[in-house]
């Protein structure tokens, strides 16, 4: 999982497979922590959200 | 097929094992539960449920008297090779607990891995591998007579045949104090190998040209289990009846020459 | 006494009869926490599995909801990603199917391994080579991306919503769904995929494996297709039956049409797929290995060829036709079976793929081995469905699932109490923002 792993090997099928997981989780890690901040930043200003 | 090295730093352990020598006495079972800390229960009767690293399968030609012939077949692990270390249940296993050792040609089992997937008994098409559906529970006292040099496995996960690794090891390290550059033949041979009484499975380093092994694969009548699959294993099969030797793989009713083991 | 969170403009049960049923599940639910927790104790001999059978019922049951839970990304991508706006009508419903599917898959993974204190061996000891790892990966990541996209489902709850944030959190949740949806549709694909590689992959078996493309084998395309086109099956059909249980009509027609539609062309183009995937195997690849296709359907008491006529057509090309005439799936018999027809198909060809595996005998001398789950195995199974069944009950009765259901089903609201008194104070301020419905 990590290339501190034993059995890590940097070969095509370790930077392909893992490149594609934490690719993924990095993009919902990012897009959750937006919303978050975004939503303290919105309810710190007092934004009327009543609007979907 | 690529011409072999005959002094190929790389080992591959295979077995030779005679069928016409064969008499199903099951001594290389017993021999091999015991070498190896095989659990059992108090009932076996259910097959399905027992731990057999090595099982004997009984096969017959299916005619009537008089020309009804059985057959023994031990059923080690095949420790398959595959294409380059491609083997059916090394690749399958998640979390890399079976490993294919390109230095001896074993395929291993971590138990401390494993986590019980089961998935690598799924591909094997051989069912040499058996999961510890139980505890093992020894007999009062049987505990003091288990071998030091194999770990008991727990609940929960899958074991198979080693080759009796745990003696390639001793074997290395008795090579090592000796100040040998390598092992002997006799120095590492299978706990069933040594049992079997009439002298039917012979173990050895396929690639190895003083091993018995290595002339022994090369009989006319020897075979291999399923290589139509492409499992590519290092159990050879030997007999010189033509319906054994048929026995040992699937083929098409229109097919009516054997193929000859790929060396 | 629960209304303050029943959302506004809907008709709920009263809260005793809501708790009957929601006991007269959970009793189904304990019995399967039982047998569960039995497994996790006294280990894996609760089952009727065998060293035959290392996969057995729990994995059909994996592979099953995860099939029939593909209802969540494909709708997920047709609306966010293709902007098919008619299926707003239906998408959360969907994302909620998908969410108790992926769950109650990763529950019985969980239930299924010798040694579940080790289940994180799969993420840490990774070996990239094998299709069960892929498997668990997506899996994990997908189910994280479903539970994304539930919370602003949650996070509309009436009370939930008056707290500052959390309105914020789901509006901002809303506003990049697409990107959710297309990461999760990323994910989909590949792990629905690798289920179908898991048994591809098995050269040492005749029956499961299959030629590919590069180290996918035909089943990794097949089973991501047919996930694709029975998911929204199972999702109609839980819908249809959610009215029926309900009373009401929840969902547009013209979503459920759509989704029927396109389900209906995913269907008739996998089965045609599914066909030459089938020819090819029974003429090619199994005579390759010395075996004839029908060596695999006889001298046993279960698997005969009626699977591949069942599969096949009975439960392939038939729910096609019926999908894609525009009178068959405006008809509501028919739209009924065809999608039922969908889902027993695809559950049908994933048991096939497991079970049947497993039973075939590869060496000569070997034998066909027949199974029988144990109760505990069944228990747990159907552990699942209860889950699945209060899930969706408690979601449906505080959360607006179903943005339309005001819409299709008015109601004067009587405000008996004085919590109804001031929250129709609170409509009367803005009738029209509070009465339009909430899209996911």
């Amino acid at each position: 999982m990590f290339p501190f792993n034993f059995e890590w090997i940097w070969d095509m099928s370790h930077v392909v497979f893992m490149g594609g997981l934490w690719y993924a989780l990095t993009i919902l890690g990012i897009g959750l922590t937006y919303c978050i901040i975004k939503a303290a930043i919105d309810t710190i200003k007092g934004k009327d959200g009543h609007h979907h | 097929m690529k011409k072999e090295n005959k002094h190929s730093k790389f080992k591959k352990y295979g077995m030779v094992i005679d069928l016409d020598k064969c008499t199903g006495c099951g001594s290389c079972m017993v021999a091999c539960m015991a070498e190896n800390n095989v659990p059992f229960k108090q009932d076996e009767s259910d097959k399905l449920l027992s731990i057999t690293w090595l099982r004997l399968f009984r096969l017959t030609n299916d005619k009537p008297f008089p020309e009804t012939d059985v057959c023994y077949l031990p059923r080690p692990c095949m420790h398959c090779e595959g294409h380059g270390g491609h083997s059916p249940c090394v690749s399958v296993c998640p979390s890399t607990a079976t490993d294919y050792s390109k230095d001896t040609g074993i395929v291993s089992q971590i138990y401390t891995r494993c986590f019980g997937c089961r998935y690598c008994m799924a591909s094997c098409p051989y069912k040499a591998r058996y999961f510890n559906w139980w505890d093992p529970v020894w007999p009062d006292g049987m505990e003091k007579y288990l071998s030091p040099k194999v770990s008991p496995r727990m609940r929960g996960v899958v074991e198979k045949c080693s080759f009796c690794y745990h003696r390639y090891q001793q074997a290395r390290d008795k090579a090592y104090m000796q100040g040998k550059p390598d092992i002997e033949e006799s120095d590492y041979q299978t706990a069933c190998a040594q049992a079997c009484p009439s002298g039917a499975i012979t173990f050895g380093d396929l690639n190895d040209a003083k091993h018995a092994v290595y002339q022994l694969k090369k009989d006319p009548h020897a075979f291999r289990l399923l290589e139509r699959l492409g499992t590519n294993p290092k159990v050879y099969y030997v007999s010189s009846r033509e319906w054994v030797r048929r026995a040992g793989d699937n083929y098409l009713k229109d097919e009516g020459r054997l193929k000859k083991a790929v060396h | 006494m629960d209304s303050a969170l029943i959302p506004k403009g809907v008709k709920r049960c009263p809260l005793w009869q809501f708790a009957l049923f929601i006991g007269a599940v959970g009793v189904v639910l304990a019995w399967g926490v039982y047998a569960m927790l039995l497994c996790w104790f006294k280990g894996l001999n609760q089952t009727n599995m065998n060293d035959y059978y290392g996969f057995a019922l729990w994995i059909w049951a994996d592979l099953a909801v995860i099939a029939i839970g593909g209802g969540a990304f494909f709708t997920g991508l047709c609306r966010y990603i293709f902007g098919k706006d008619e299926l707003k009508s239906i998408i959360n419903y969907a994302v909620l199917i998908g969410f108790i599917c992926y769950s109650s898959a990763l529950l019985i993974l969980a239930i299924d391994i010798g040694q579940p204190l080790r289940g994180w061996f799969i993420f840490w000891h990774a070996n990239v080579h094998s299709m069960l790892t892929e498997v668990a990966f997506c899996l994990t990541c997908y189910f994280g991306v479903l539970t994304i996209e539930y919370i602003p489902l949650l996070l509309e709850n009436r009370q939930v919503d008056r707290v500052p944030f959390f309105h914020h959190l789901g509006h901002n949740m809303h506003e990049i769904m697409a990107l959710f949806a297309a990461t999760g549709a990323f994910l989909s694909f590949f792990h629905q995929g690798s289920l179908g590689g898991v048994a591809g992959v098995l050269f040492g078996r005749p029956f499961a494996f299959r030629e590919g493309l590069y180290i996918w084998p035909w089943t990794f395309f097949l089973f991501t297709w047919s996930a694709a086109a029975c998911g929204p099956c199972f999702t109609i059909l839980v819908t249809k039956i959610t009215e029926k249980a309900t009373r009401k009509k929840l969902v547009k027609d013209n979503a459920i049409e759509l989704l029927a539609k396109i389900s209906g062309w995913m269907i008739l183009t996998y089965s045609i797929a599914k066909t030459a995937d089938t020819w090819y195997w029974a003429t090619v690849t199994a005579p390759s290995k010395g075996l004839t296709w029908d060596f695999f359907y006889s001298n046993n008491p279960l698997y005969g060829k009626w699977i591949l006529f069942t599969e096949i057509i009975l439960c392939g090309f038939v729910p096609a036709f019926i999908l894609v005439t525009k009178k068959g799936r405006k008809n509501v018999p028919a739209l009924w079976i065809a999608v039922t027809l969908a889902v027993i198909g695809v559950s049908l060809n994933r048991w096939v793929m497991v079970l049947q595996v497993m039973a075939v005998p590869v060496m000569t001398f070997d034998y066909w081995a027949m199974y029988f789950p144990s109760w505990q195995e069944i228990a747990t199974t159907i552990l699942p469905v209860a889950y699945g069944v209060i899930m969706i009950a408690f979601s449906h009765r505080y959360l607006p699932v179903f943005p339309h259901e005001a819409e299709l089903n008015p109601v004067e609201p009587l405000p008996s109490d004085e919590e109804q008194l001031a929250a129709a104070v609170e409509e009367m301020v803005d009738v029209e923002q509070e009465l339009k419905p909430a899209e996911a």
